[in-house]
């Protein structure tokens, strides 16, 4: 019984954990949107940006990819 | 890997037996995460240093150095061959001044032969003109020097005429004509 | 993921795939021979046909391979060369390494059956923390004391500098953390997703709804598996590409 509220509450946790993934996805579309913006405007210099686009979605998909974790985490890695 | 977790839990988290139980439980049912399964670190760890050593050594001593000496070589190639196609062009630049500097040259001379033919033609017109212009000169002399005799002669024909006549006319007049006076008066009426 | 589905005896087990088994025995010790050896090996293999018996004949005018390998070559050249400065081209080969390592464990990884390499925490881990404690030890090498000075942020005003000294020292010693678990969460996140699409596949055995859900299925998997072609290739730059930025860190402190 407490074994079992307790793999509720992890994927309880879990779910709550993947909620973060979607701030993620907020944060990669308003890197992408913002820099086709800047590229329509000024196309010329849109070529020499993508690495800054790459690393700029890099570090926010990098905590989506943490919730992701921690989700993992609560569901298969039970008494770590 | 159920079982390593298992084990796991119940080193650090003896005291809490039903949990780990439940882990174990759980775990049952679902195969676990792999990935944390910290048994296998080691062997991972080992084949991946010996796979990225093997890896660099191939690259950094085989294959990089070629393909840098390619693109390299492929780059001196280029700018070999640019090199050339530019000394070709140099060349042909050249060959085309020269073609025109000799299409300069040989209508300068064309020119300058024109110039002396027109020149030459000139005086041999100048020459003849000068000559027909003498010519003429002469001939317009001769002309009136013949026209100034027959008027002359012709002065002298009327002076004559008008001697005999006034002879004629004092004889039927009836007088003597006297020679002298009659010549000189008609030389007197002949100048006014 | 739930056990045993509406007990209709769909089986979700996503992170199978994963495992790390020996090939041959029960026994695991460090140079047991296991699917990761086998995986590597094959990358390895890879990786030495198309960088050296690809470019073997050394042709001007490449072929296909020798092609390939050019324009990796090129690619990674580049970006070093852009994002680290002229002076971090030294570190080249080492950048290369693991480019071509992680691109070729993320493809093979993708071969139906595979492991992929790359989705482990251990691998990822410990080609992060190699990057990490040498870009540490190239920026105080050739920078001595100035290096501290990248978390001394000299344009900001001096009662922030503090604070955001220790913001810059905590995000500096998070790095190899996020740079490992981008890649792994991104390769294990793909791979699982479509584990869990594949799982629904066979319910058209099992029920009459199946008719519909394993087409659905089938059809998510196609999707899924075209975006992790990208995400394949994309990981790789970005894990190299962040390798270069942290160079650059070393190299030029003084942002």
């Amino acid at each position: 019984m407490q074994g079992d509220i307790a793999a509720m509450g992890a994927y309880i946790g879990a779910g709550l954990a993947c909620m973060g993934m979607g701030g993620s996805a907020i944060g990669v579309g308003n890197v992408a949107g913002n820099f086709l913006a800047g590229a329509l405007r000024n196309p010329s210099a849109a070529g020499g940006q993508t690495a800054t686009l790459f690393i700029g979605i890099a570090f926010a998909e990098a905590l989506g990819i943490f919730s992701f974790l921690v989700a993992l985490l609560l569901m298969f890695a039970k008494g770590f | 890997m159920s079982n390593t977790t298992t084990a796991l839990s119940t080193a650090t988290d003896a005291a809490q037996g039903q949990v780990t139980e439940a882990a174990g439980h759980a775990a049952a049912g679902t195969p676990g995460m792999p990935q944390l399964d910290f048994a296998t670190f080691p062997n991972q760890i080992f084949w991946l240093v010996v796979a990225l050593v093997v890896i660099y050594v191939i690259l950094s001593r085989v294959a990089l150095p070629r393909i840098g000496g390619i693109l390299a070589d492929r780059q001196g190639r280029i700018t070999g061959d640019l090199e050339m196609a530019e000394k070709l062009k140099a060349k042909a630049a050249e060959a085309e001044a020269a073609y025109n500097q000799a299409l300069v040259d040989a209508r300068a001379e064309a020119a300058k032969i024109v110039a002396a033919t027109r020149a030459d033609i000139q005086a041999d017109l100048d020459k003849a003109v000068a000559k027909a212009d003498a010519e003429i000169g002469a001939r317009a002399a001769e002309s009136a020097r013949r026209i100034e005799e027959i008027r002359a002669g012709a002065v002298t024909a009327v002076a004559e005429v008008a001697r005999d006549t006034a002879k004629a006319i004092v004889a039927a007049l009836g007088g003597t004509a006297d020679e002298k006076a009659v010549a000189a008066a008609v030389a007197d009426r002949m100048k006014g | 993921m739930a056990g045993e589905a509406e007990g209709q005896g769909l089986s979700f087990h996503p992170m199978d795939q994963f495992a790390v088994k020996p090939l041959f025995g029960d026994a695991l010790n460090l140079t047991t021979v296991t699917n990761v050896t086998l995986w590597m090996a094959i990358a390895v293999l890879c990786i030495f046909v198309l960088f050296v018996l690809g470019t073997a004949r050394r042709a001007v005018v490449p072929g296909r391979m020798q092609s390939v390998a050019e324009l990796a070559y090129g690619f990674v050249h580049k970006m070093v060369e852009e994002v680290s400065g002229h002076d971090g081209l030294r570190y080249f080969p080492y950048i290369f390494t693991l480019f071509c390592f992680i691109v070729f464990s993320n493809f093979l990884g993708l071969i139906p059956g595979a492991l992929t390499l790359t989705s482990h925490i251990a691998v990822t881990g410990v080609m992060a923390v190699l990057v990490f404690l040498s870009v540490t030890i190239i920026g105080f090498v050739k920078n001595g004391t100035q290096f501290l000075g990248l978390f001394w942020v000299s344009s900001a005003p001096l009662a922030l500098r503090p604070i955001l000294a220790v913001i810059e020292l905590i995000s500096y010693f998070v790095r190899p953390v996020s740079h490992s678990v981008r890649l792994a969460g991104n390769m294990m996140a793909g791979h699982a997703v479509i584990k869990v699409f594949a799982a629904f596949a066979p319910l058209i055995l099992m029920s009459g709804i199946g008719i519909a859900v394993t087409p659905l299925s089938i059809l998510a998997i196609t999707a899924m598996y075209a975006l992790e072609l990208l995400v394949a290739f994309i990981q790789a730059y970005v894990f190299t590409i962040l390798t270069c930025v942290y160079l650059k860190d070393a190299l030029h402190p003084g942002h």
